[in-house]
């Protein structure tokens, strides 16, 4: 409202995959209004012409609910951020027109964020972990990366599908129903009442993971209809939790850092919060994990790296600002780092 | 006594019989399920001292394996006498220098030609004994293989370690390696896995001076 000065708010438009989400902050890092509106199918996985449409027919009003929760004008904002890549093509570009359209018509500078980057940047907003290993798990992304010599390094990633296409596959192959809770959600609470271990591939190949073979043999076993499903959710989570697990333990071992920052969709699951602070523990290192609304895809975290790269100085000029549907989280100069090393 | 702790395996430097010796133990991690954490620190074990005596059957010298605990996840092995490459290469005269590294190049050349991988080629990873020889040590992430890939990444990991520790002599060392690489494996394939390390430093995600490739 009243006495807000231009130059103090970024709105970001997160669009990579099946959530359309606004977020608006000031330039000192506190959020102002943070919307989201998720795309649920009726049936099977995210298509992305679905959820691009989604994301079409929703924008307009995320980005007025957005301005009108933070009590803004749109002229107050002084730079639109939106997230450029990776991700899935339709919504990426939906995204980008949106975010493109609105800097134009307010006449501000346009600022593409790599949407994996701005997972690890407001993660450190939210814990204050400063110079954290980091392990994002969701539905489209598994890495563990970590600060080093001005970009944030790719130490392991998963060598075909994310952990939490993997947990979302075998929920629906085995008939399970999401009842408005996310399938991880599913999965987890089934677990709990597992008790019998079954033996499931383990595929950690020095730093990398690979979870394709691991699911299909999850769904074998559910096929033979000799197991309890509360006995095979309890083993896949603690398989590929462990796998994780190894990962994070082995990359923080080497980088020797102090922190280690869980984040993404799957950093919900309190089954893998708990290995993850045992890893952290017997490392000397603080725990943060990052609260569900910043761990999940949200426009806040493109704001505020936005922002981080605006004062770093780099805007993105209309002609590059195309999506980049591989981009990936180590092809980045981190310029705004710079409090370390 | 403990000498190193590492994310998977804690070395201990101990006695035994009158002579010293390496105890490499993978202890148990809290964290995870004792059925996984039991099949995985058997396997390792297993798996390791394999790849161990295989390397020997190979011509490449190894600690000499005194004794396989599966239960307990140790190998125990000689300690070996001599210095680390990490420390003894830069004090040698250039000429040495090559030689030694044209020395191990063959030495992952033999690796290479009978199936093997390392996967932590590094110059602390192998000692100068007194009399000439260069021993190989931990084979954890090694592996079975005669993928171009995984050699390709071997290699690169070889010249990634020669970049970070030695960088003033990287560039010489590295094409003595490939040199002696080359003796063994001869020029097609070595050629053809040089190209496989050109491709997997383009991927970007182990160097640093990537923008100088971009677009």
């Amino acid at each position: 409202m009243q006495g807000r000065k231009p130059e103090q708010v970024c709105l970001g438009i997160e669009a990579t995959a099946d959530d359309f989400g606004v977020g608006i902050l000031d330039f000192e890092g506190k959020v102002l209004s943070n919307v989201v509106d998720a795309f649920v199918p009726e049936s099977g996985g995210i298509h992305p012409r679905e959820a691009a449409r989604h994301h079409a027919r929703v924008a307009g009003q995320v980005i007025s609910t957005a301005i009108q929760q933070a009590k803004i004008q749109p002229e107050d904002i002084a730079i639109v951020a939106f997230s450029q890549g990776p991700g899935l093509g339709p919504c990426l570009r939906t995204g980008a027109t949106a975010a493109r359209a609105l800097a134009a018509y307010i006449g501000v500078p346009l600022v593409g964020v790599n949407h994996c980057v701005a997972h690890i940047e407001i993660g450190k907003l939210a814990t204050k972990a400063k110079d954290p290993v980091t392990l994002y798990v969701s539905g489209g992304n598994t890495l563990v990366s970590a600060f080093d010599a001005g970009r944030y390094r790719v130490f392991g990633e998963t060598l075909d599908i994310a952990v939490g296409n993997c947990l979302d596959v075998f929920a629906r192959e085995v008939g399970l129903r999401r009842d408005g809770v996310p399938f991880g959600a599913v999965v987890e609470k089934l677990g709990r009442k597992g008790r019998n271990f079954l033996n499931l591939p383990y595929s950690v190949k020095g730093m990398d993971l690979s979870f394709s073979g691991l699911l299909t043999a999850a769904i074998t076993l559910y096929r033979t209809g000799k197991h309890d499903l509360e006995d095979l959710c309890y083993s896949l989570q603690e398989t590929v939790f462990s796998m994780l697990a190894e990962v994070t333990e082995r990359a923080l071992a080497h980088v020797e850092k102090r922190e280690v920052l869980l984040t993404g969709g799957v950093a919900a699951n309190e089954r893998l919060q708990e290995m993850l602070k045992a890893v952290a523990d017997e490392h000397n290192s603080l725990f943060c994990g990052v609260p569900k609304e910043y761990a999940l895809d949200n426009g806040a975290m493109i704001a505020w790296t936005g922002i981080l790269k605006y004062r770093a100085g780099v805007t993105t000029p209309l002609v590059d600002s195309f999506v980049r549907l591989k981009w990936r989280l180590d092809d980045e100069d981190a310029l705004w780092v710079t409090d370390k090393c | 006594m403990l000498i190193r702790k590492g994310a998977e395996a804690s070395l201990f430097l101990e006695e035994w019989q009158g002579q010293r010796i390496i105890l490499k133990r993978r202890l148990p991690k809290e964290y995870r399920h004792p059925q996984i954490d039991g099949r995985i620190r058997n396997y390792r074990t297993l798996h390791e001292s394999q790849l161990l005596h295989q390397a020997k059957a190979a011509g490449v010298p190894t600690p000499v394996i005194f004794l396989v605990d599966l239960h307990e996840s140790i190998i125990m092995m000689e300690f070996v006498e001599g210095k680390r490459l990490k420390e003894i290469l830069p004090t040698l005269s250039p000429g040495k220098q090559k030689l030694l590294c044209k020395l191990v190049g063959r030495m992952i050349g033999c690796l290479h030609k009978n199936c093997l991988v390392h996967g932590d080629l590094t110059t602390s990873n192998m000692i100068l004994t007194n009399d000439g020889k260069i021993v190989f040590l931990d084979f954890g992430l090694g592996e079975k293989t005669t993928a171009l890939e995984s050699r390709g990444v071997d290699l690169h990991l070889m010249k990634r370690a020669f970049e970070s520790t030695h960088f003033r002599i990287a560039e010489k060392c590295f094409s003595a390696i490939l040199k002696g690489y080359a003796e063994i494996l001869g020029e097609e394939v070595t050629s053809r896995v040089i190209a496989k390390i050109e491709e997997i430093e383009l991927r970007g995600r182990y160097i640093s001076g990537r923008s100088e490739h971009e677009h």
